[in-house]
C-alpha cells in the first residue's frame, strides 16, 4: 500500500507547478519567497516521513547528529534566496524547474530525515541562527535603496522584507514561547513519551 | 564521529560552496544586474544591427555608430523618474565631451515604449535636454521586432510599474567604436561617464 502522502504531496507540487499558480505566485516578491519556497521545501517534509525506511543505512550512519543534513538546507535555501536567482526562476523555465526540483528534494527532505537525529542543542542552534537571519535579509531588503531584482518593483521588495520580518518575528516568539512555557503537546508528541 | 561522517560532510561543503560560487559568479555578484556587468566586462558583446528613427525622423542604425563611443540608455518620454536623470546626465556628458573636444563620443537615448512614444514626443524629449542628433539621438525602433532584440542584447528588463508607467534599468550602456557592448555603468556621476567613454575612444 501506498504511503498517502506521497500523493498529497505530488499533488501539492503539480498544483504549485501549474501556469496559472506558478505565475501567480511568481509574480509577486513576498508571494515568491514567502509562499512558493516554503511550500515546495514543505512537500519534501510531508514525503521524509514515508521515505524513511527506504534511506540507506550508510547515509543514516553518515549523516552524524544531522549535521551533513541541515548544511545541505542551509546551502541549498541560502541558494534560492539569492536576488540572482529568484530573477533566473522567472526568466528561465529550466532554472525554475531546478528550484522545483532542489528544494523539496536537496533542502525538505534531508530537513525532515535529518532534523529526528539532531539533539536538542543542535536544534535550537539552527533555529537561533535561521530566526535572525531571516529577518536580517528582510532588513536588507527594506534599507536597499535599489531594485535588487529586475523583475520586481520596489515596493513588492519592501513588502517582501517586511513579510520577511513578520515571518521572522512570528518564529521569535514561538520558539521564545515554547523555550519557556514548552511546546504544545500535539506539536511535539515526543515530548509526550519522556514527560 | 565516523570517517563516512566527514566524507559526507565534505562532499554538502563543496557541492554547497560550488553552486554559491556559481550562482555569484565566484560571490562577486548577487543580483542578474551584477552578473551582467561583470560578464559585458569580461568580454563584450557583439550588438545585433537594429533600424531606428531618431528625433528629426532621420533612420539610421547601430552599424553606423562603428569607429565611436556610443554611450546608450533606455527611456520612455513620459518616464516621471529616472529618465530624468538619465537625461541630465547624457547633457553634462555632452557638455563634457565638448569641453574636451572628444568628439568621437555620440549619445544615443532609446525608446521603448513604442505605444506613445511617436516622432513628436521624441522631440519633446530630445529638447527638454538639449538633444541635437547626431551627436546626442533621442530614437525609437521602426519595429517592434526591433525593440525585442535590442532589450535582449542589451540586456534591459522593462516591467511596468503598476500605475501607468514602466520600471527599467537605470543603466548606461557603452557600445564600443567595434560595435560591442563593452561595459554598463551607473549614471550617478557624468564625469565618471564621460571619463569611462574617453578612454575608449584612445
Amino acid at each position: 500500500m501506498t504511503d498517502p502522502r506521497l500523493p498529497v504531496a505530488a499533488v501539492l507540487w503539480l498544483a504549485l507547478w501549474l501556469p496559472p499558480v506558478r505565475i501567480a505566485l511568481e509574480q509577486d516578491m513576498a508571494a515568491h519567497m514567502a509562499v512558493q519556497l516554503p511550500l515546495l521545501i514543505a512537500i519534501g517534509l510531508v514525503v521524509a516521513p514515508a521515505l524513511r525506511r527506504y534511506e540507506p543505512s550508510a547515509l543514516a550512519e553518515a549523516d552524524w547528529l544531522g549535521i551533513p543534513g541541515l548544511v545541505l538546507v542551509g546551502f541549498a535555501t541560502s541558494f534560492w534566496m539569492l536576488p540572482r536567482m529568484l530573477d533566473r526562476a522567472l526568466a528561465e523555465p529550466l532554472i525554475d524547474l531546478a528550484k522545483f526540483l532542489s528544494l523539496p528534494l536537496l533542502a525538505g527532505l534531508p530537513l525532515g530525515l535529518s532534523w529526528r537525529r539532531m539533539p536538542g542543542l543542535g536544534r535550537a542552534f539552527v533555529w537561533a541562527n535561521f530566526i535572525p537571519k531571516l529577518g536580517a535579509i528582510g532588513g536588507l531588503y527594506l534599507a536597499a535603496p535599489t531594485r535588487l531584482c529586475a523583475y520586481y518593483r520596489l515596493d513588492q521588495q519592501a513588502t517582501a522584507g517586511w513579510t520577511l520580518i513578520a515571518v521572522a518575528a512570528a518564529l521569535a516568539l514561538a520558539s521564545f514561547a515554547a523555550a519557556f512555557a514548552g511546546w504544545p503537546r500535539a506539536v511535539c508528541p515526543e515530548h509526550r513519551n519522556a514527560a | 564521529m565516523t570517517r563516512s561522517f566527514v566524507a559526507l560532510l565534505a562532499c554538502v561543503l563543496t557541492a554547497g560552496i560550488g553552486a554559491l560560487s556559481w550562482a555569484t559568479d565566484g560571490f562577486r555578484v548577487v543580483t542578474s544586474e551584477g552578473a551582467r556587468r561583470l560578464a559585458v566586462e569580461r568580454s563584450p558583446l557583439p550588438l545585433p544591427d537594429v533600424q531606428m528613427t531618431d528625433q528629426n525622423g532621420h533612420p539610421f542604425s547601430l552599424a553606423d555608430y562603428r569607429g565611436r563611443t556610443v554611450l546608450v540608455d533606455f527611456i520612455y518620454t513620459r518616464c516621471p523618474t529616472i529618465c530624468g536623470v538619465l537625461g541630465d546626465d547624457f547633457r553634462n556628458v555632452l557638455d563634457l565631451a565638448y569641453a574636451g573636444a572628444a568628439d568621437d563620443i555620440r549619445l544615443l537615448s532609446i525608446s521603448f515604449d513604442s505605444d506613445n512614444d511617436d516622432l513628436q514626443a521624441l522631440q519633446f524629449y530630445g529638447d527638454r535636454y538639449g538633444a541635437a542628433a547626431p551627436r546626442w539621438r533621442v530614437a525609437a525602433p521602426v519595429d517592434r521586432d526591433g525593440l525585442a532584440v535590442l532589450l535582449r542584447s542589451f540586456g534591459t528588463v522593462v516591467i511596468p510599474d503598476g500605475i501607468g508607467g514602466f520600471l527599467h534599468s537605470s543603466a548606461v550602456y557603452l557600445v564600443d567604436p567595434r560595435g560591442r557592448l563593452a561595459r554598463i555603468l551607473d549614471p550617478d556621476a557624468p564625469s565618471a561617464l564621460f571619463a569611462v567613454a574617453a578612454r575608449q575612444v584612445e
